[in-house]
């Protein structure tokens, strides 16, 4: 069911809740979350470590089941993984026996009604949207952290998923690293549209990509306060506007995080 | 090229020091031949075709009991890393059974079987399944599990996923499980044609028990040199290459 515009990636996260028990204790990871997000809309989840956000992810991703409530995607609800929801990983989970063309092709392949060669191109198109054709029969030992995550990106992106899935895709890199994919991923999303859920610890990170920003807090853990940026794109990090959100927004969590924990 | 050389100067000198200490004299030919008795054993043995037969004997013994080792040890080492069930019985006795040096396996297999191929078989099936089986499954749990995970989320499922996931996502262990699968039935193949005698066909172990029953100490050692070339020939035909695919794509292991 494709949503309102026509356009497709519509997600609505309906109470859902996730507790996870073990020998040592048992954690509320997500308590009664619900959160809508749009067609094409980049929404950026915000909060302290062990929260929540990977554990949400996972459930929207299909990878693991919550235990009340329900994950719908362009309405149908979320019973799996499938390939509409597609996940980039933090450390990036290129698959080392394929080059970087293989790994692209991997996804791609699974997409039925493609012929061998639109698949090619299409995967070629997708690498050289990340500046990497030239790095096609590479393999994946040879590429820097940030060539990996380009590659997982354009991996990400080939099989034209409804919705993009990031956890902390970039906290691995260094500064200079995840400006260039910050502009990158901006010029992606701008010309593709798609409806992107990233998890990043870093406020000015959030405020330079997302439409909305969604503060959670942990144990357990629940959506706190959503922020709507309405700066104007491309945006700049180092910025003056989204510096000076992120004051207002830091703001926020402490207030939010100064009761029981000291971080 | 340089590395090269220095092999072949080192086997030269090696054949030297052998011919040297049979000139000074002092051992018995029948203990000690000189290099090139040996060379002409093997060139007869070469012509009369007794060394071709028993290789091509030996050799199909050997590739059969292994491919079945690998093709049962794959399969079960994966079910072992899955599920528990596997894991606490057919993984218990493999981690068990692998320590069993594979000659143990002679005795039980004359019993079971009589002097015949079965035995041969048998034999050289115990000696690569189990090691086969423990690398597979230490191979598919030390897998990162974000792999599974992407793979999952793009589509792939059931026999995909473990054909083009787990399976290559293993090999670095596979690889080295299944050279120490090759060395184990090569061994457990040469003990059992030395005890072993069976009319349907006398391999290279038996070559060597004839030559020692004979006091043939040129075909003793020419023998020992033949099963020494094919195992060093196996290593570089059956693993150098898969050994240089690791070394291309993960980037770790010796080129
Ligand atoms: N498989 C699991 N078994 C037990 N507890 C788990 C499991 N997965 C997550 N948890 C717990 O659930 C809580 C939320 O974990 P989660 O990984 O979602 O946090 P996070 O917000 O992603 O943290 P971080 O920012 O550090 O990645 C944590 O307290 C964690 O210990
Ligand atoms: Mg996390």
């Amino acid at each position: 069911m494709p949503g309102l515009s026509g356009m497709t990636g519509a997600l609505a996260i309906a109470g859902v809740s996730k507790r996870f028990k073990t020998k040592a204790t048992t954690v509320q990871a997500l308590d009664n979350v619900s959160l809508a997000a749009a067609p094409g809309e980049f929404v950026c989840l915000l909060g302290p470590s062990g929260c929540g956000k990977s554990t949400l992810l996972d459930i929207i991703a299909g990878l693991t089941a919550p235990d009340t409530g329900t994950v719908f995607a362009d309405g149908e609800p979320v019973k799996g993984p499938g390939r509409h929801r597609l996940v980039m990983f933090q450390d990036s989970a290129l698959f080392p026996w394929l080059t970087v063309f293989g790994n692209v092709m991997f996804g791609l392949k699974l997409v039925p009604d493609l012929t061998s060669a639109r698949r090619t191109e299409i995967a070629m198109e997708h690498l050289r949207m990340v500046g990497l054709e030239g790095f096609a029969r590479s393999n994946i030992h040879e590429l820097s952290g940030g060539m990996r995550q380009r590659v997982a990106f354009a991996r990400a992106m080939a099989p034209d998923p409804r919705i993009l899935l990031m956890d902390e895709p970039l906290s691995a890199l260094d500064a200079l690293t995840r400006e260039q994919l910050y502009a990158d991923i901006q010029r992606i999303w701008m010309a593709r549209r798609k409806t992107i859920l990233l998890v990043t610890h870093n406020v000015r990170e959030a405020l330079c990509l997302a439409d909305r920003v969604v503060l959670m807090s942990a144990s357990p853990g629940r959506i706190q306060e959503v922020f709507a940026v309405d700066l104007p794109r491309p945006r700049d990090v180092n910025g003056l506007d989204v510096a000076e959100m992120a004051g207002r927004i830091m703001t926020a969590l402490r207030v939010h995080l100064a009761p029981g924990t000291a971080r | 090229m340089k590395r090269v050389a220095i092999a072949a100067a080192f086997f030269a000198a090696l054949l030297a020091g052998w011919q040297l200490l049979v000139m000074r004299g002092g051992f018995s030919p029948v203990l000690l031949p000189a290099p090139l008795d040996v060379a002409l054993y093997l060139q007869d043995a070469w012509r009369d075709g007794s060394l071709t037969t028993a290789t091509a004997v030996t050799g199909r013994r050997l590739l059969l009991g292994y491919a079945l080792g690998v093709a049962i040890g794959l399969p079960v080492g994966l079910l072992s890393a899955t599920r528990p069930f596997v894991q606490d019985t057919i993984g218990i006795l493999a981690l068990g059974l692998q320590t069993l040096p594979s000659v143990c396996w002679i005795p039980l297999a004359l019993l079971w079987f009589g002097q015949t191929e079965g035995a041969m078989l048998f034999v050289v099936v115990m000696g690569t399944v189990w090691s086969v089986i423990i690398a597979t499954e230490t191979g598919a749990r030390n897998i990162p599990p974000s792999y599974a995970r992407a793979a999952r989320t793009m589509g792939s499922e059931g026999f995909h996923k473990w054909t083009r996931v787990i399976l290559p996502a293993s090999l670095p262990y596979l690889i080295s499980g299944m050279k120490q699968g090759w060395a184990f039935a090569w061994r457990s193949l040469m003990a059992a044609e030395i005890y072993v005698t069976i009319l349907t066909g006398f391999g290279l172990g038996h070559l060597l028990h004839y030559g020692r029953e004979l006091n043939a100490m040129d075909q003793v050692i020419g023998i020992m040199l033949t099963i020494v070339a094919i195992g060093l020939l196996a290593d570089k035909a059956l693993f150098a290459p898969w050994e240089r695919f690791l070394h291309r794509r993960w980037g770790t292991g010796a080129p």
